[in-house]
């Protein structure tokens, strides 16, 4: 079973607020001192793959492929996967917009699997820590014209095809599916990112990469480095927030809590 | 060209996410001056269809017995046909899981540009533009969409319900599709973990815990306290990654995103990832033994102590309250 998971390298979501800052001009986050990391729904859906893999065991010979598109900084992204045990990785590099619209961040991705071969699952995180677009998958799936499943937090073998379950709104779903097949994954208790062994750290910084330009895939790679024609951000702004906290006081404990229940009496009672 | 299509997933019923997509829905069709038509689909719901009747020029509603149970490659599919038909200006859609699934694929399918858990919908010189929170919350951006139609799927409450009804007679059109099955995906069986109760999206108040409980027990604390203020109980991803609670119970960036009136946060610490869910909480209060916390900058009032030493003594006060 061919599987390919790809990942997103993003500015780490962690930041505090306090040392987060845009530029308005070029619409996009100030890096600053912040750490590259990967977006963790995509980590969530190499370990689902991973997890996988494990299940169907040596005779089916699994092989998951990452895949990334970005700057050269996501070769870090890929190394990690490749610690984390994926099998081998390719980077599509942008030297262009560092934010593409999802409808170019799909069609370079659709490219470059259909470059790397026939395929039975792609595998995506549900939506990334920065922009939190949540449309790559789908637009993916309609590009490679395969159906598409969202929410996904595990896969299993099944007698025909794959057994799939996702969350819901207010519980979740199992699914059969044949492949090939798209899917986002979400986080659940049982897909934590694994940590890799410090020897498969070691092991993975000399692991071959293979690196693709946009021209090597064969798409508009003017239309993808200008950023996309799907849809363009036209400001982005730090929304300003005008709260101070009222701690509750009081001489004893009881009084404080006391305090603190009338102020949520008051408010829902208003509501 | 300036028609709107609102698509609403029937099992709901007619509650505040679906009054909102409707309410968008129309003043958007009122600033373009084009027709308002409502897609009703899945089960029937004749209640629904009168509801949306009042407020849309036009209802259809795909409730045949293969559609009473959602299918993602079919229902797609359905959804396709009937805009192709319509030919709209925009589509918009509400942020429950089926939506989220549906909208990306019907722009592409659509020609169109699809915008998600959108905040704010507006007309500019043509073009529709949307406001959505990004990067965890931290920024707000404005996005403009470069191609027609506009498919939007919008957050649950941050748009108001339609404050009149018009008084003209909507029919409501039931379509009979011939239905092609994609045997490709199916959905064989569903189980719903908060069964009768609102969707957290909908929540009035809702009492959230965190890593700080260190476990699953205090939750039933936190749930008896939200039972006392008719309000439903949530969690950080922390809390759900330990298996404290369900997952659908995780509010956050990579959760579910909220907007109750009371937001109470146990012993959450508020990192920028959690914020994201709860930027539209009209009241946030905390209980956490660090003032320095950072969920504190967000909250209107707090307390500074241990939550194991808050909570027994604030279900009391609350009980003594609301005699």
């Amino acid at each position: 079973m061919n599987i390919i998971v790809c990942l997103k390298q993003i500015l780490d979501p962690e930041i505090p607020v306090r040392d987060f800052r845009v530029d308005s001009e070029k619409r996009e986050a100030v890096r600053g001192a912040a750490n590259l990391v990967t977006n963790i729904f995509c980590e969530n859906a190499l370990e689902t793959a991973l997890q996988l893999r494990e299940r169907l065991g040596e005779k089916s010979g699994g092989k998951i492929t990452a895949l990334a598109f970005g700057a050269e900084t996501a070769e870090d992204t890929l190394r990690k996967a490749l610690a984390m045990k994926a099998d081998a990785a390719t980077l599509v590099v942008n030297d262009g917009h560092p934010h593409p619209d999802p409808m170019a961040v799909a069609q370079t991705l659709a490219a470059a699997i259909r470059k790397i071969g026939p395929f039975d699952l792609v595998m995506l995180g549900r939506e990334s820590g920065d922009w939190g677009v949540a449309q790559t998958g789908g637009l993916l799936a309609e590009e490679l014209g395969a159906p598409c499943i969202s929410f996904v937090d595990q896969i299993e073998a099944g007698a025909d095809g794959l057994i799939v379950k996702r969350q819901t709104d207010n519980g979740w779903e199992k699914l059969t599916a044949k492949p090939p097949l798209v899917v986002t994954v979400t986080n659940n208790e049982f897909n934590v990112p694994r940590i890799p062994k410090t020897r498969d750290i070691m092991m993975s910084a000399r692991q071959p990469i293979t690196k693709w330009t946009l021209e090597e895939i064969g798409v508009n790679a003017a239309e993808i480095r200008s950023g996309g024609n799907y849809y363009e951000v036209v400001d982005l702004a730090i929304p300003v927030k005008d709260i101070t906290c009222e701690f509750v006081s009081g001489d004893t404990l009881e009084q404080k809590v006391e305090k603190f229940a009338e102020r949520i009496i008051e408010i829902t009672r208003a509501l | 060209m300036s028609d709107i299509i609102i698509c609403l997933f029937s099992g709901s019923g007619y509650d505040r996410a679906a009054q909102g997509v409707v309410g968008a829905g129309w003043r958007l069709a009122n600033q373009l001056n084009g027709r308002l038509h409502a897609v009703i689909i899945g089960a029937h719901d004749p209640e629904l269809n009168i509801r949306v009747a009042s407020v849309a020029d036009a209802v259809v509603t795909a409730d045949q017995r293969d559609l009473a149970g959602y299918q993602p490659e079919l229902h797609l599919n359905v959804i396709t046909q009937i805009c192709r038909e319509i030919g709209p200006r925009a589509v918009l859609f509400g942020a429950d899981t089926y939506s989220q699934e549906v909208a990306p694929r019907l722009a592409h399918r659509l020609g169109g540009a699809a915008a998600g858990d959108c905040l704010d919908l507006a007309l500019q010189d043509g073009a529709i533009r949307v406001k959505r929170s990004v990067y965890g919350g931290k920024a707000v951006a404005t996005i403009e969409l470069k191609r027609s139609p506009a498919v939007v799927w919008l957050r649950a409450r941050a748009f108001e319900p339609v404050a009149t009804t018009s008084s003209s007679v909507t029919t409501v059109r039931q379509t009979r599709l011939t239905l092609q099955s994609d045997e490709r995906t199916r959905i064989i069986e569903r189980k719903s973990e908060a069964a009768g109760e609102a969707r957290l999206e909908d929540a009035r108040v809702i009492v959230s815990g965190g890593r700080g409980l260190g476990g699953p027990e205090p939750f039933k604390d936190l749930q008896e306290i939200a039972a006392m203020l008719n309000g439903q109980t949530a969690a950080s991803r922390a809390a759900c990654d330990s298996g404290w609670c369900p997952p659908s119970w995780q509010v956050g960036q990579t959760g579910k995103k909220v907007a109750p009136g009371l937001y109470l946060a146990v012993a959450i610490r508020g990192a920028s990832q959690h914020m994201a869910g709860i930027s539209d909480a009209k009241n946030i209060a905390a209980i956490n033994i660090d003032a320095d916390a950072p969920i504190f900058k967000n909250c209107r009032f707090g307390i500074v102590e241990d939550y194991k030493k808050v909570i027994p003594l604030l279900k009391e006060k609350l009980a003594a309250l609301q005699k």
